[in-house]
Parts: C-alpha cells; sequence; structure tokens
C-alpha cells in the first residue's frame, strides 16, 4: 500500500477540510470560550458531525457506520486539529468505538453514537502524568463489581453517556495481568466528576468512583485479560491524537509562514530573512516528517500489522516534537501579536500542549520505544 | 491471490535460493560496499550477488528492459525493497551511474546514449564519477569555469574539479564544463568522458577521517566528442538541477541507517551494559539515544512516504532538498551518539579490533553529509523558497 492518501481518502479530506472550516473555525472555540460554555463543546455540532457520517466513520455499515479505518479517522482529526475544533470525536467515535467494537456492547451505544446523541469518555489515567500503572479497584459484589478509586484527565468526562473505565480486578498496580475494562454508565450510583477548565479552554473531569456498582456484563472484553483491549483503544487514541496534533502543528505553520508573506519591519517583508526562512524550513521538514509517521501508524492499524505498535508510538512521540515546535515557532515568529489573546496563534500553543500530554508524551513513548528494543 | 502476492512469493524464494550468505550481513565499513567497474574489488559473495540481481535487471529494478533494467511497476519495485530488506540483503551495486547519472540519462539522453550507458551502469561494468564542484564554485555551482572549447565535432576542455568523489577508482565521468560566458547558469553544458582520456589527472584528497573518498580532478585539452553532450549546448544546468535531486535523495537515504540489526543500540548495550530494570546503565544517554530512535524511524516512514509520492508524481519537486537536509543532520547526529555510546573504545584509529578506527572515521565522514550535494543551508533556502514560496531577500 503505498504511503500516501488514495483517491477516496482524498475526497474525504476535501469535503472534510470544507465542513470544519466553514462550521467550527477557531472562532467556534472562541465563542465557546467566552460564553463560559459548560459543555465543552457544541452538541449542534457534534448532530452535524453525526450527518456527515464522521460519528460512524470506525463502525461497520452493517451498524450504520460508514466502515472506514484509522487512516479516514486521522483526515477527520487533522480538520479538527487544523481548526481547534471542541468535539468529542476523538474519545467517542475513535477510542470508545474501538473498545466496543464486536462486543455486545455495541448494540447498546453504537446507535447513539451513529446518531451524534452519545459521547464517550475514557477514564484511564490516574496520575499527573500517563503510565502504565493501573490501581483503581474492582472488587467482585454480588452478580457485578464494585469500583472504588479516582481518574484523572477524563476529558469529557462530565457530559460523558458513557464512560470507558480500565480498573483492577487482580493483581498489583504495574501488572498487566488483572486489568479489566468495564463500560460505566453516566447514572451510575456513587460516580461523580469535578470537571476542570484546561488551558486549552477544554473540560476534563476528576471523576471519582465511590462504590460504583455494575454489572458483570459491563465489563468490555475478558475479566483480568482487558490489558489487550486496552491496548487496542491506547493505539487508536495515541493515533488520533497524533493525527489531530498534525493539524495543530500544520494549521500553527501556514499560519505564520502566512504572517511571514504580510508582516514587513525594517522596511521590508519578514519572511525575506533567512534567519526566520531556515527556521521556517526547519520546521516544515519536522512536519513532514511527523505527517508521514502519523500515516504510517494508520495504516498498520487498518492492516492489523504486528508493526504497528512500535508504530504507533512513533507516531505520537514525533508529533509531539514536532508539534511542540510549531507552535513554539509561531508564537516566536508573530512577535509581540503572537502573545495577544486577540491572536489566534496562542490557542493553538494551549491546543498542542494538552495534546501532546494526552495518551503518553514524547518522552514516555521514547522510553517504550526503547524497552521494546531492549535497552 | 493477486498479482503482486505472486510476484512476492516469488521474488521471496528467488532471493532466498540467489542472495549469497556473506550479503546478508550489516554493511561495518565502506568496503562492504560493492562499486563494480573496470577494476573492480570484490569481497567474496559480492560478484555473484550484483551479477545474479543484474542477470534479472534488478540493480535497476524499476528502469525500462531495454536499458538493462527490470521493467517492475513502483509497487512491484517497492515489495523487492520490502523483501530484500526482509532477509537483510546488502545493495547488490552501489553506483552514481544508477542514482545519479541513470535518471538524467533517462530523461535528457539520446536513444544511442542510453544504450551505450544504461546497460554498463545496471551490470557494474562502468563505475561513474561526477565532475561539478571546482574550487570557486561551491554553493554556487553555476559560477563555475572549467571550459569546453568549440572544435568542430569535439570540445577541448580545460579546467579543474574538486570534490570528486572517487575520481581515482572510477571509469567514467559526468561533468559540467562552460561552453559560453554569455550566461551564468545558460553557459554550462552536461559532458561525458572516460577518465582514461588523454589529459584527465587525478589527485586524492585526504581528509580529516584520514580516507580520501574524494579528489580533485584536472582536466588538460581533454578531447570530448560532441556525441557525448547530454541535451543541448548550453542547457546542461537543466540536466545538473535534475540530477541534483535525485543525488540529494540519495544522500538523504543515509539518515535510514543500516539494514540490518540496530548497531548504535548494539554497540551501546556492548559498552555501557544494561540495569537490573534492562535499561541502558547510563541513563541521559538512553534518553537521548530514545529520542535519536524516534526521529529516526519516523524519518525512515518519511522516506518511504516520498519514494512512494515521487513515483506517483505527487511529490513537490523541492522535495528532495528537505529529504537531504533531514536525512543528512539525522546521520550526523546518529554518529556523534555511535561516539558517545563507545566512549575511548570509539577513539582507536588502527587497531584491528576496532576494525582501524571504522567509528571515528564513518563519525568524521558523516561531517560532509550536510555539505555535499548543496549544503544543509541552501537546501533550507530551496525549501523556504521553493516550498513555502517566502519572499525573495
Amino acid at each position: 500500500m503505498p504511503l500516501y492518501l488514495n483517491d477516496e481518502q482524498v475526497m474525504l479530506r476535501d469535503t472534510t477540510k470544507e465542513f470544519v472550516a466553514e462550521h467550527a473555525p477557531v472562532s467556534h472555540l472562541r465563542g465557546l470560550r467566552d460564553a463560559n460554555d459548560a459543555t465543552g463543546f457544541s452538541r449542534d455540532l457534534w448532530k452535524q458531525f453525526a450527518e456527515m457520517g464522521f460519528t460512524g466513520i470506525l463502525i461497520g455499515e452493517d451498524q450504520g457506520g460508514l466502515g472506514l479505518g484509522h487512516v479516514e479517522a486521522g483526515v477527520v482529526l487533522e480538520e479538527i486539529g487544523r481548526n481547534l475544533s471542541p468535539s468529542p470525536f476523538l474519545t467517542t467515535a475513535v477510542a470508545a468505538v474501538e473498545a466496543l467494537k464486536g462486543t455486545a456492547h455495541a448494540d447498546r451505544w453504537f446507535p447513539g453514537i451513529v446518531a451524534g446523541d452519545t459521547v464517550a469518555a475514557l477514564a484511564i489515567d490516574e496520575r499527573a502524568k500517563h503510565g502504565d500503572a493501573i490501581a483503581m479497584k474492582a472488587e467482585r459484589s454480588g452478580n457485578g463489581f464494585r469500583l472504588s478509586g479516582e481518574k484523572r484527565f477524563v476529558t469529557h468526562g462530565h457530559v460523558a453517556d458513557l464512560l470507558i473505565v480500565a480498573a483492577r480486578t487482580g493483581g498489583s498496580d504495574d501488572e498487566d495481568a488483572g486489568v479489566t475494562l468495564f463500560a460505566v454508565p453516566k447514572d451510575a450510583p456513587g460516580l461523580s466528576h469535578q470537571a476542570e477548565r484546561l488551558a486549552d479552554s477544554s473540560l476534563a473531569a476528576r471523576s471519582k468512583f465511590e462504590g460504583v456498582e455494575v454489572d458483570a456484563d459491563a465489563v468490555i472484553g475478558e475479566i483480568d485479560n482487558g490489558r489487550a483491549v486496552l491496548n487496542r483503544v491506547l493505539a487508536a487514541g495515541r493515533t488520533g491524537a497524533a493525527a489531530e496534533m498534525v493539524g495543530v502543528g500544520g494549521g500553527a505553520m501556514d499560519m505564520t509562514v502566512s504572517y511571514l508573506k504580510e508582516r514587513k519591519q525594517f522596511g521590508t517583508l519578514i519572511g525575506s530573512f533567512q534567519a526566520l526562512q531556515h527556521r521556517a524550513a526547519h520546521l516544515y521538514s519536522e512536519m513532514e516528517v511527523a505527517r508521514a509517521a502519523v500515516l504510517k501508524a494508520q495504516q498498520l492499524l487498518d492492516t492489523d500489522d504486528a508493526r504497528a505498535d512500535e508504530a504507533v508510538s512513533v507516531a505520537k512521540a514525533m508529533t509531539g516534537l514536532a508539534t511542540t515546535l510549531a507552535v513554539q515557532e509561531g508564537i516566536q515568529m508573530h512577535g509581540g501579536i503572537g502573545m495577544t489573546d486577540e491572536y489566534d496563534i496562542g490557542f493553538y500553543m494551549k491546543r498542542a500542549r494538552v495534546l501532546a500530554e494526552m495518551f503518553g508524551d514524547s518522552n514516555y513513548h521514547a522510553d517504550r520505544l526503547a524497552r521494546a528494543a531492549g535497552y | 491471490m493477486t498479482d503482486l502476492d505472486q510476484f512476492r512469493r516469488d521474488t521471496r524464494a528467488w532471493l532466498e535460493a540467489n542472495c549469497p550468505p556473506e550479503m546478508r550481513q550489516p554493511v561495518r565499513s565502506e568496503k562492504d560496499a560493492c562499486w563494480g567497474g573496470r577494476n573492480p574489488d570484490f569481497q567474496p559473495g559480492q560478484k555473484e550477488w550484483m551479477d545474479a540481481m543484474a542477470s534479472r535487471g534488478w540493480t535497476v529494478p524499476d528502469w525500462p528492459t531495454e536499458y538493462g533494467g527490470g521493467g517492475l511497476s513502483p509497487a512491484e519495485t517497492k515489495i523487492l525493497r520490502e523483501e530484500m530488506a526482509a532477509i537483510k540483503a546488502r545493495n547488490p551495486l552501489n553506483s552514481f551511474g544508477i542514482s545519479m547519472l541513470g535518471p538524467a540519462l533517462l530523461k535528457y539522453g539520446t536513444e544511442e546514449q542510453k544504450l551505450e550507458h544504461l546497460p554498463k551502469i545496471a551490470r557494474g561494468e562502468i563505475r561513474w564519477c561526477q565532475g561539478y564542484s571546482e574550487p570557486n564554485a561551491g554553493s554556487d555551482l553555476a559560477s563555475l569555469a572549467a571550459s569546453a572549447e568549440d572544435a568542430g565535432d569535439h570540445y577541448i576542455v580545460n579546467g579543474q574539479k574538486v570534490w570528486t568523489s572517487y575520481a581515482d577508482k572510477a571509469d567514467w565521468i559526468f561533468c559540467l564544463v562552460r561552453t559560453s560566458k554569455e550566461s551564468k547558469q545558460g553557459g554550462i553544458s552536461f559532458v561525458l568522458f572516460d577518465m582514461e582520456s588523454p589529459g584527465v589527472s587525478t589527485k586524492p584528497i585526504l581528509l580529516i577521517s584520514g580516507y580520501s573518498p574524494f579528489c580533485e580532478t584536472f582536466m588538460d585539452n581533454v578531447k570530448v566528442p560532441k556525441a557525448n553532450r547530454v541535451h543541448d549546448e548550453n542547457k546542461g544546468w537543466d540536466v545538473a538541477k535534475y540530477l541534483l535531486g535525485h543525488e540529494r535523495e540519495m544522500i538523504s537515504g543515509m539518515g535510514l541507517g543500516s539494514s540490518g540489526g540496530n548497531p548504535l543500540i548494539e554497540g551501546a548495550i556492548a559498552t555501557i551494559g544494561l540495569n537490573d530494570r534492562g535499561e541502558l546503565a547510563d541513563p541521559l544517554l538512553r534518553a537521548s539515544l530514545a529520542l535519536f530512535e524516534v526521529r529516526s524511524k519516523a524519518f525512515t516512514a518519511m522516506s518511504e512516504r516520498f519514494i512512494d509520492e515521487l513515483k506517483a508524481g505527487q511529490a513537490h519537486p523541492a522535495q528532495p532538498s528537505m529529504m537531504k537536509y533531514y536525512g543528512t543532520e539525522l546521520n550526523k547526529a546518529r554518529h556523534e551518539l555511535v561516539m558517545a555510546a563507545g566512549g575511548s573504545d570509539a577513539l582507536e584509529w588502527d587497531s584491528e579490533r576496532s576494525s582501524g578506527g571504522a567509528k571515528p572515521r564513518a563519525w568524521l565522514r558523516t561531517k560532509a553529509n550536510s555539505i555535499e550535494g548543496g549544503t544543509s543551508e541552501v537546501q533550507l533556502n530551496i525549501i523556504a523558497k521553493r516550498i513555502l514560496e517566502l519572499p525573495g531577500a
């Protein structure tokens, strides 16, 4: 398979580009922020995503979805990134769908996701830095389980209809075995959220599980063997976050290069200065390499290739490095105006920081690659 | 089963049967590269491997069969590369004829020139070198002065070239000469001649690595038939630029590292060892290596994407500059880490245990990567102007 978008994917990209730029440009984010919106995204926009088919992009056609893959989901995410559009697309249409597909939960949740009525969130992280340890307890209780503990960085958690929760049914915190995944509905007694506004104006919850009782059928996959499903969910989430970051970094770069072509100082366009040209050209190179790494990971995920695991960490780490550079160069090359709230480039920096942290930052993934390579 | 699946199976079986075991070992030093030519210096297995691949046209898999190529489609070529990588097969033939002159001849050469030169390149019979830079024409290549005077059916060439890679080992040269002083870029012609022609001499340049991969090349009243001129007179700059794109593509490949194993990581583990958690015992070096490997693996994907886009005619014409810039900077970074990982072992210059100072010499050699074929700064200028379309200074 050649490492570029095929004709259908290019068509999808063109459609998506136009749609997202029209319905959810950066001004849309700014509007929500200025209104101190408590949801974190627009439900109308989520409905429109459904009308476009995006919400069911990874869901099979027999279940009302588009039956497409991670490359196509990435096409949508890149435009979400480029426009900084607040959306539960990544957690719901990508990560949660990956968790539930092929299980009995799909019948219950997929229709709502396809229709744009349902929002899902991932409750995985327990510490400030993403890691592999899972401490949250899930003890046997009657016919089901009792969940106790706290999760963090649960994006959209406070408004989610469904939480995908990683908890421990056995073993110690760092062990692979003993992890079980649960599908927990929002009205489960004992579940509460404290929504926190993050630097990029998005909302993420600290979610408390105080003896949350769930039935045995809330289990996703096998009891104690949830790590395999969790890894699949994380691979989808990481690749999706990387695709969104390519959009954020690409958007910041384009905005910056445009600025270099219009801003004059010393009587000439600042883009004619070699000091800035070289930095812009270096940034372009980093972003190109990151884009290739992301497409590689998406293609390998879509073909169920054993090399996907490595490629996903390369993609997440590389986009973290490249996009961090893009937003830093973005503000620096804009000069003073880049520091103002009125100008959009700062929003790119904030979003990039959140995405860089999500599902493991560049250091986490570099470390993960090193471990896999035996050093 | 599709035709491509069948092709993959056949290719795998053929490679398995025909690639000698020595040719599946990692390339450890420059001597492990096979260059062919009139006076070859074959190591065991090299000639067999080169000839076997050439017999199928697979030294140049995507060239047309009439010129000694394999006539493979882009998809088949990719499969061949993947299957070669799977058994860690070495490149059967390193050649500036393949990576630089060949593509230029395919685009600009006459039918006679193609039939004369391309099959010999494909079979590794003639080794080529490149006469581009001059003492006063480096980054500003178009200011070159070596002259070709019109003498009827031939030119008389006089002047000096520098940084001619392996000129002392090459059989023929492709050379930029000035046929007019009227115009800087529009006065250059692209000619080919035999290095055994009367009046040609070479002198190796000793580098900081202690090796002499480059030469000065002197031309003293060298007679070059006009039939050996590629493309029109005074249109050589078009050929030169086209060829430079391919040269940059080739040099960018250095960023990919070796095909077999990961000598950088293996070397670090051998010197430093692992702690009881299975981590390299030097945590800061480990972090540097791990972050380097992220870029290295991402660049491998970039190379795949670039080649795929190139074959499909989708790559930006200036994209080779990005590849050259990134690949060479990455390669320099890799060798800095090789040295850091090797410690004082990697400082030995002559000893047998260091294979004659292979590490420090290779490290020093890489410093030329971001100079030859257009410096990193020239590549960044090209990206800024042609891809980002930033205004001229």
